[in-house]
């Protein structure tokens, strides 16, 4: 199949969907590829580069003639008239948005597979072109929110006074949460983050941020991987918390996006107004209407006590390059699905739940949207209670001390009844019991097996005790002394010189 | 002839000798002065030995010579991944030295003066041939577990608890009839069969222990041998034997100890049989795996590269196939371009306590870069990439995370937790504990499936 990849036409795009290494990927499954006049342009990707991968250069009217259309947005009214019928395209849809679109595609017959409905499973995360975005976005809304903040994120002593550092709420612990949680903190920020999922907190210090805990129960995973919405005595909770941050901290990021519904708003009027001067917000969810009531989508605003609200809805757009060589790459991957035997054919197998969830159009009839899979790693629903183990009970003192009583009367009763010269061997014993209990105590892990070895060859002493039995007249007891002489020096010879070889062997680092 | 009083002296000097010889091994630099300790301990026990003999010091020298000869041989030719088969043969040593001294002192019992020293000594005869007899089979049956002349597998025959029940039972009746009967043909027979009974049972109850169990095995074995010393000690009225058989003795309770703590098992559990051997709680393990992701090994050696922190976790399959050399080389180049690599050691990974450590040292890992779990486990969320080689229950995290799985509440190395994970493996095949490992299937894993140490000298060729 001959894969045509157009310029993305929408105003300040720069962003493409291929560059000249997944180009060479594409190659490598066996497809052909062309790429419009300039398309990579504004990512800094040149025609030349392109075909230096081994693509070909087509004009405006020919790239829609290919088989296959690798894409970013969704097709415009005006782009779907250029389309040969019965093309297969592959870029963002939002079908929930955008249903007739969905019809307009069917009518030409083209075949239409989503990047935007991706399951979220593990084995589909290497094609998730969302996930790839977000990361991409929360990433420069660190960087926007520094840009605009005017100040160090990270504290200083110097000599000339004390530098406090930065503190940065994030909110909502997504795949963009997470990375603006990485980037602020390897600014060296104090990062608090909130996410509704208990679960992620985990994560989220992973990342090095702390998880503002709120003291309230409520299962907020969907099992899809997204949050839904919470119930209103949550909400306000949550909102209590917010506000009393909202004073502490220089910085919010907003992440909390609903599939399918507009923006959850969190960030108050009054919150705002209770900012420090020089505070920033960043809301990464103001396409869908923003987290914050005064987000104005696409521009920086900056309200009366010089708060600024960061509202660009093209975070990932502002990073281009690197945009395009991630969304590319989970292109390639879900072409590696489609194209299993590389030989450039795409086979769309609706037995695959991935191919099943992407593919929203096929011969001419809407398949938006898939039936749904659970995969979520939610904890559990408490089913199996863990069956605890009752704890060994530490035992009693009464029946400790009974026990250890018992034990001194049966060692008295022993002592009256044995002679006296077992007795004198029997306190050695202990002693040595106890000496030995100390002494291998502190031996360190790594010396373990030179431990091993040299007991070896130090319970070849028993040799002693062979020895001592020669001397006898009868035959028969030297004879055996005689064979546990030599094994016991086997031992004592081999055990000794093995630790010496081991030993010699334990080197420190340079 | 010495007299009695400086040769009771030089046992004092070798005794205390033996202790600072352990006290030695507590850190790497005294280590070595610390088996000189020994040899030098054991070299004036032998001295003061053989001084105190009336005669037949030919045969003596003799057999020394032999042993020496063999046991030099041994330790000189012994591959370090086979270090647990060496040391188990010896501990079996150690049990038959113990059992002819037992029967050496029965044939020559006789000169006591008193009935009720007779019985206490005969009491000791017995219990020192029964142990020694158990070490011998037990440490036999392990060699051969180990070198792979026997199954590892843990042998399970019917009733197999009764079997051990009834063995000690029998013993101690044969106990009493022996200390009944006291001297000539009755007395030997029923020592005899004792022997026979203590060599069977000993059979069995290593036969039924997994492979991955050794190290508690080997310990126990390894206490064993230093309790039939003690015994021997005890026979004979020498109290430098039962001074170094207690120290041996407790050397190995501890180790044994310390091993069953790594797998939160108690060690009746361990010495019972090996894990699902219960075969209840295998439930929650199997309905949930998911996809695992492959990385080649040019893409490993780009990870390994690219990182800041590395921390290797070799295990059991690594010592299998002998990667340790291959993995120093690769410790040396990531080390040379700057990159923090470090160890983590699971007390139990391998088949000896401490069989890693050594394997790594054979191969000039420098030792203070390798580190136990308790010092390295804090450091993995901190971590780029871990590289796991041949382990397995030992980083699996359904010991912290479910509840129901077999190896719940087993410490394990917590490597999930780094950026990255990488786990060498011969295939999807499950661990020891037979239970699944949910680490292969986590966002952060990727498999590096062949042979341990052809896929470590591929990664080491694209670095």
């Amino acid at each position: 199949m001959h894969i045509g990849i157009p310029k993305e036409r929408l105003a300040n795009e720069a962003r493409v969907a291929a560059t000249p290494q997944t180009v060479g990927q594409l190659l490598k499954l066996g497809f052909t590829v062309s790429v419009e006049q300039g398309a990579g342009h504004a990512a800094h990707f040149e025609d030349q580069a392109f075909i230096d991968a081994g693509a070909t250069i087509q004009s405006t009217k020919d790239i829609w003639q290919n088989d296959l259309i690798l894409k970013f947005h969704a097709p415009t009214d005006e782009e779907i008239a250029l389309m040969k019928e019965g093309l297969t395209l592959i870029s963002y849809i939002y079908p929930a948005q955008h249903k007739d679109l969905l019809e307009k595609l069917a009518t030409k017959n083209i075949t239409v597979m989503a990047m935007d409905c991706v399951p979220r499973i593990s084995r589909a995360q290497s094609l998730d072109a969302l996930s790839s975005m977000s990361n991409i976005a929360g990433y420069r809304s660190v960087i926007e929110a520094a840009n605009q903040f005017g100040r160090f994120f990270t504290g200083q002593v110097t000599a000339a006074g004390k530098v406090p550092p930065a503190k940065v709420l994030v909110i909502g612990a997504g795949v963009a949460g997470l990375a603006a949680i990485g980037a602020a903190v390897s600014l060296g920020a104090i990062v608090r983050a909130f996410d509704t999922r208990p679960e992620v907190a985990e994560q989220i210090n992973s990342m090095g941020a702390d998880f503002l805990e709120l003291d309230f129960e409520e299962e907020a995973g969907s099992g899809d991987g997204y949050a839904k919405q919470m119930s209103a005595a949550f909400i306000e909770a949550e909102m209590a918390l917010f506000a009393e941050q909202a004073k502490d901290v220089d910085i919010i990021i907003t992440t909390a996006l609903i599939p399918g519904k507009p923006a959850p708003k969190l960030i108050s009027k009054e919150m705002v107004e209770s900012m420090k001067p020089g505070s920033v917000i960043v809301d990464l969810a103001a396409l869908t209407g923003g987290n914050c009531e005064l987000t104005k989508p696409g521009e920086v605003f900056e309200t009366d006590n010089n708060v600024k609200i960061v509202g660009y809805t093209d975070l990932a757009n502002r990073m281009p390059a690197q945009a395009s060589q991630l969304y590319g790459t989970n292109i390639v991957n879900l072409l590696k699905l489609l194209a299993k035997e590389k030989d450039g054919n795409i086979d769309i197998n609706f037995e695959d739940v991935v191919i099943r969830g992407v593919t929203v159009v096929k011969d001419k009839e809407i398949t938006w949207p898939a039936p749904p899979i659970q995969v979520s790693a939610q904890p559990q629903k408490k089913a199996v209670e863990p069956v605890a183990k009752p704890e060994p009970k530490p035992m009693s003192p009464a029946k400790k001390y009974g026990i250890f009583a018992l034990l001194i009367i049966a060692y008295f009763w022993l002592a009256n009844s044995v002679p006296e010269s077992f007795l004198g061997h029997f306190t050695v014993f202990a002693l040595s019991c106890v000496v030995g209990y100390y002494v291998v105590w502190n031996v360190t892990h790594s010396l373990h097996t030179p431990l091993m070895s040299v007991t070896n060859a130090i319970s070849g002493i028993i040799l002693v005790g062979a020895i001592l039995q020669v001397g006898d007249d009868n035959g028969l007891t030297t004879a055996i002394a005689f064979v546990a002489i030599l094994i016991a020096s086997i031992n004592i010879f081999g055990g000794f010189f093995v630790t010496q070889r081991m030993l010699k062997m334990f080197q420190r680092g340079k | 002839m010495l007299s009695h009083g400086i040769i009771q002296a030089a046992y004092v000097i070798a005794a205390l000798l033996f202790i600072f010889s352990l006290r030695g091994l507590s850190n790497q630099e005294s280590a070595k002065s610390g088996n000189i300790y020994g040899m030098i301990g054991m070299a004036i026990a032998l001295i003061a030995a053989v001084a105190s003999i009336k005669g037949g010091l030919h045969w003596i020298i003799i057999a020394m010579v032999i042993g020496a000869a063999i046991g030099l041989y041994l330790a000189k030719k012994v591959e370090m991944t086979q270090m647990p088969e060496l040391v188990a043969l010896l501990h079996s040593f150690v049990g038959m030295a113990a059992v002819l001294v037992g029967f050496n002192s029965f044939l020559d019992a006789h000169t006591m003066i008193t009935s009720n020293e007779l019985t206490v000594h005969l009491v000791e005869i017995f219990v020192g041939i029964f142990i020694g007899a158990v070490t011998f089979s037990g440490s036999v049956v392990a060699f051969g577990k180990l070198n792979g002349r026997i199954s590892s597998k843990p042998l399970s025959i019917p009733y197999k608890h009764y079997w051990n029940l009834a063995a000690i039972v029998v013993s101690v009746i044969l106990m009493f009839t022996f200390i009944g009967v006291k001297t000539g043909a009755g007395a030997l027979v029923s020592l005899l069969v004792m022997t026979i009974i203590a060599l069977v049972f000993g059979f069995h109850l290593v036969a039924s222990i997994g492979g991955a169990d050794m190290p508690v095995v080997i310990s126990m074995l390894n206490s064993y041998s230093g309790w039939a010393a003690a015994a021997a000690g005890f026979m004979l009225g020498n109290d430098l034997l039962i001074v170094t058989g207690a120290l041996v003795g407790s050397s190995g309770a501890i180790l044994s100890y310390i091993m069953c703590k790594a797998m939160n098992r108690s060690f009746i559990s361990v010495i019972a049989g090996g894990f699902g051997s219960d075969g209840s709680s295998s439930s929650s393990s199997e309905e949930e795996q998911g996809e695992y992701r492959e990385m080649q090994p040019a893409e490993v050696a780009q990870t390994l590269k690219e990182a800041r922190s590395v921390i290797i976790v070799p295990g059991y399959g690594m010592a299998v196939a002998q990667a340790q050399g291959a993995v120093s080389n690769i410790t040396e180049k990531l080390r040379g371009m700057g990159i923090e690599v470090r160890f983590g050691i699971h007390p139990v990974a391998g088949r000896l306590p401490g069989h890693m450590n050594v394997l790594l040292a054979e191969a000039k890992v420098p030792y203070d870069i390798v580190l136990e779990m308790d010092e390295i486990n804090d450091d993995f969320p901190d971590t780029d990439v871990v590289w796991v080689i041949g382990a397995n229950d030992t980083v699996n995290p359904a010991a912290e995370e479910d509840p129901n799985s077999p190896i719940a509440g087993m410490p394990v190395l917590e490597v999930w937790k780094a950026k990255t994970v990488i786990i060498s493996k011969r295939s999807m095949n499950t661990g020891y504990a037979g239970v699944q490992n949910p680490l292969f299937f986590k966002e952060n894993s990727y498999m590096l499936f062949g042979d341990a140490k052809d896929s470590v000298e591929k990664v080491l060729q694209n670095l």
